[in-house]
């Protein structure tokens, strides 16, 4: 048998090492590694519980919003907020959060995922008069080609001309997200690593000229995502059919739901959100979402196995770096004891079963324009559509609730520090189900937990022996070109890992 | 002829904050850095990120081992991300030599020997950081504190922030290539370009009158300096006042948050939102009543 190891598997956040076995040209076996460790639920320890939320934001430089969120709705429920959070709060944040989101999937798929499937090579054979293109063709004539060189070569599919486009738009992209972020910073104050977002609600007030400014900035993420995102990946997808096979995965979906559309409903896994919480299985069954039902496995993680199997309001991580048979940083979340994918095809799904029209349909259009049936979405391709329809769908949401704001009404509860208490936060981020969990004791932190969309996704095998949902989706992978394994990177960045988010 | 200058960006104990905060580069873009001559003549030639590049695995590690050969002493070496060192150099590994892990502190002192000049990009690479708080899991080092440590003498910037702004990262880089190396006026004791960071967040503070009369904000939302919910703006060294952050849209002040001291070496060692008590106040503002009280 042959081994294929991608080390560093690049175009994503943080340390990922892949190693497959191949046989016959089929992957028998893979395994996934995260390779850096800081330790940040320890760090929390002994501090402020106010600070969790600046601190795991921290988590990722890529996500931080999420994890923002994540912390402050944990800190909520630990104070007793979490039916007093103000109307006015609630939007602000569901604006911050979101927005947020709608860039991070632009950055995702022109940024990391797109260089796997478009030939930026073909700008040098560009005629047009687009300067933007034409510095590029520059750039290219002059030989140096980092970053966009070396790369696998081979498998791209695409036309010279729809090559071009493509490249026009992974600049255009740079700038999109450059201005998403601009979004963010209008009630976050600064992002990477906002501070807009605390316990008891928001810092900053709802003030005409930013109510203003903010729905501009999301029409124009509004008119990318619907005309330049969403056809692009229309387009890819058309190119690259095959991969509605391929990367398919455990095919059982977990979403948290998010963005809260009420504010006086405590219970985190009931609350009316935006998005569903649930479960879905291969059968396109719906199940609601049972949080007493996760634990982490650490058998083959580098932490030592007295801790295993906790639910990570009672979790541990302790490390053991020597330990034998372990392979990676990640623990190995499970529902139920089994492997579960989160991620924007959760979410979307999720909500597609459990009755919302307006998803449905986003769905089905998308689905019958391809000509795929809504299986066909466990799969590489599926996660891109379903990450493409959930900016969308966030984005259009965006400008509705940005007009429920009430200028002069209250944005924050004030509160006293318990001195014991526990909170859970669950939300959506970017890259799926994110859970945060606190224990409160004389007022500082006990201990600190985050179970993170990557640590799901690109988890090792459990304790039972299962491989995580990225390992799963790896094998049984037919590899074309072994010294180009375009299908490994393809199906690694589907999922969009985030590696400092996973271990953390 | 364009001058190419050539970079590697070595991410160690990070969280890509400090990369995702350079793409929002506004003038230049992230784009008139990477493809165009970002000053006349001269190409910033980014030969190795691993979160952008093309290349993966073991083709993206020879970019990386080719750079350190074919232009030794000739590149900058950036690093974000503080060192891992114990109790095993493990806790961060990126790639494989002849089946074995290598360690980023291993990688780092390999690039550092060879570089022109190195960059600490970010308050972790800088002083230690998120990895570095609390128990300090596995005994995270800054980037100067490796060089000591191994003896190696190359010119060396912090650039801290918890992200820095992508003004102080592209404006020491444009620095560096219009006018050569920071002379040693040019940075501070903790080796910050003094042009970013040569004052206090509190003397240009927009709410800094509010400080002077005495009108402090008691919770989220109100008027008044944020003093009193734990602002650190009188002992952070930053621009952001002036500068303001994504393209001017706001900053941290401007959304009613306090400032939370992230381009100090003590971050992490910081109560975010408990008032400072043993402020140092410049100067400036020595007269108000607010702050004789302060001190």
């Amino acid at each position: 048998m042959a081994k294929i190891t991608i080390d560093p598997v690049t175009r994503l956040e943080g340390h990922l090492k892949i190693e497959t076995e191949v046989e016959n040209g089929i992957v028998k076996d893979a395994r996934s590694t995260g390779n850096l460790f800081r330790g940040i639920e320890l760090i929390l320890r002994g501090r402020d519980p106010r600070d969790a939320q600046v601190i795991a934001q921290r988590i990722c430089g890529v996500c931080p919003q999420s994890h923002g969120i994540a912390a402050t709705l944990c800190l909520d429920s630990a104070f007793g907020l979490g039916d007093k959070i103000p109307d006015n709060a609630r939007i602000m944040r569901n604006l911050i959060h979101g927005s947020h989101v709608a860039q991070d999937h632009v950055l995702h798929f022109y940024h990391l995922a797109a260089l796997d499937y478009v030939d930026i090579a073909d700008v040098a054979k560009y005629q047009g008069k687009d300067a933007e293109l034409n510095s590029v063709k520059d750039f290219i004539t002059r030989g140096e080609l980092g970053p966009f060189a070396p790369r696998y070569e081979g498998d791209y599919r695409l036309s010279p001309e729809v090559n071009q486009m493509a490249a026009a738009h992974y600049l255009q992209a740079l700038e999109l997200r450059r201005f998403g972020h601009e979004t963010v910073g209008i009630f976050g104050g600064k992002i990477p690593h906002s501070v807009g977002i605390v316990p008891g609600g928001v810092t900053d007030v709802p003030t005409v000229d930013k109510i203003t400014a903010f729905l501009w900035k999301v029409k124009k993420l509004q008119d990318f995502i619907n005309t330049v995102y969403i056809p692009d990946v229309m387009a890819v997808a058309n190119a690259y059919r095959d991969y509605f096979e391929i990367g398919i995965g455990c095919k059982n979906l977990l979403s948290y739901g998010a963005y809260d559309l009420q504010g006086d409903v405590a219970d985190l896994t009931i609350r009316k959100r935006l998005f569903k919480q649930g479960t879905l299985s291969a059968d396109f069954k719906f199940d609601s979402l049972d949080i007493t039902k996760i634990s982490e496995g650490v058998k083959y993680s580098w932490y030592k196995d007295s801790s295993t199997g906790r639910h990570p309001s009672s979790g541990a991580t302790e490390p053991e770096h020597s330990k034998n048979d372990a392979y990676s940083w990640v623990k190995a979340p499970r529902y139920g004891g089994k492997v579960y994918e989160v991620g924007p095809l959760a979410r979307i799904l999720v909500s597609y079963v459990n009755g919302d029209k307006t998803i449905k349909g986003l769905v089905d259009t998308a689905l019958a324009q391809l000509k795929v049936p809504p299986s066909a979405l466990f799969s590489v391709m599926g996660r891109h559509l379903a990450r493409a329809l959930d900016a969308k769908i966030i984005a259009e949401n965006l400008e509705k609730w940005l007009f429920e704001l009430k200028p002069g009404q209250p944005t924050y509860t004030p509160y006293e520090i318990p001195q014991e208490a526990m909170g859970m936060g669950l939300t959506e981020g970017s890259r799926g189900a994110l859970g945060h969990w606190i224990e409160i004791k004389d007022k500082k932190i006990a201990n600190y937990q985050a179970v993170v969309p990557t640590t799901w996704n690109a988890s090792p095998r459990d304790d039972a022996g299962n491989p995580g949902p990225m390992e799963q989706a790896l094998i049984g992978t037919r590899i074309k070109d072994r010294d180009n394994p375009f299908e490994l990177v393809r199906i690694v960045r589907s999922f969009d890992p985030c590696l400092a988010c996973a271990i953390h | 002829m364009v001058k190419e200058i050539p970079l590697v960006w070595l991410p160690a104990a990070a969280c890509t904050g400090c990369s995702v905060s350079l793409l929002n580069s506004d003038s230049p873009t992230i784009k008139n850095v990477l493809v165009d001559p970002v000053v006349p003549g001269v190409h910033i030639n980014l030969r190795f990120h691993p979160t952008i590049m093309a290349g993966a695995g073991e083709q993206a590690l020879k970019a990386l081992e080719e750079t350190r050969v074919l232009y030794k002493g000739g590149y900058v070496l950036v690093v974000d991300g503080a060192i891992p060192t114990s109790p095993t150099e493990s806790y961060c590994v990126m790639g494989e030599r002849n089946g074995v892990p290598v360690t980023i502190a291993s990688r780092f002192v390999e690039l550092a020997w060879d570089a022109m000049a190195i960059l600490a990009v970010g308050t972790c690479a800088s002083f230690g950081g998120i990895p570095a708080g609390g128990t300090n899991p596995g005994n995270c080092v800054t980037v100067r504190k490796m060089m000591e440590v191994k003896g190696i003498k190359k010119p060396l910037i912090n650039i801290p922030g918890c992200p820095p702004h992508p003004d102080w990262i592209v404006g020491t880089v444009a620095s560096i290539v219009l006018n050569g190396l920071p002379g040693p006026n040019d940075l501070d004791d903790n080796l910050r370009p003094k042009a970013f960071f040569g004052k206090l967040i509190h003397e240009n503070c927009p709410r800094r009158a509010y400080f002077d009369e005495g009108k402090f904000a008691k919770k989220f939302g109100e008027e008044g300096c944020l003093y009193e919910l734990g602002c650190k703006g009188p002992i952070t060294h930053a621009d952001c006042p002036t500068r303001r952050w994504n393209g001017g849209t706001n900053w941290v002040i401007g959304a009613g948050s306090p400032c939370l001291g992230c381009t100090q070496p003590e971050f992490m060692s910081l109560p975010y939102y408990e008032k400072v008590t043993d402020i140092q106040l410049p100067v400036v503002g020595a007269y108000s009543q607010a702050a004789k009280e302060a001190k």
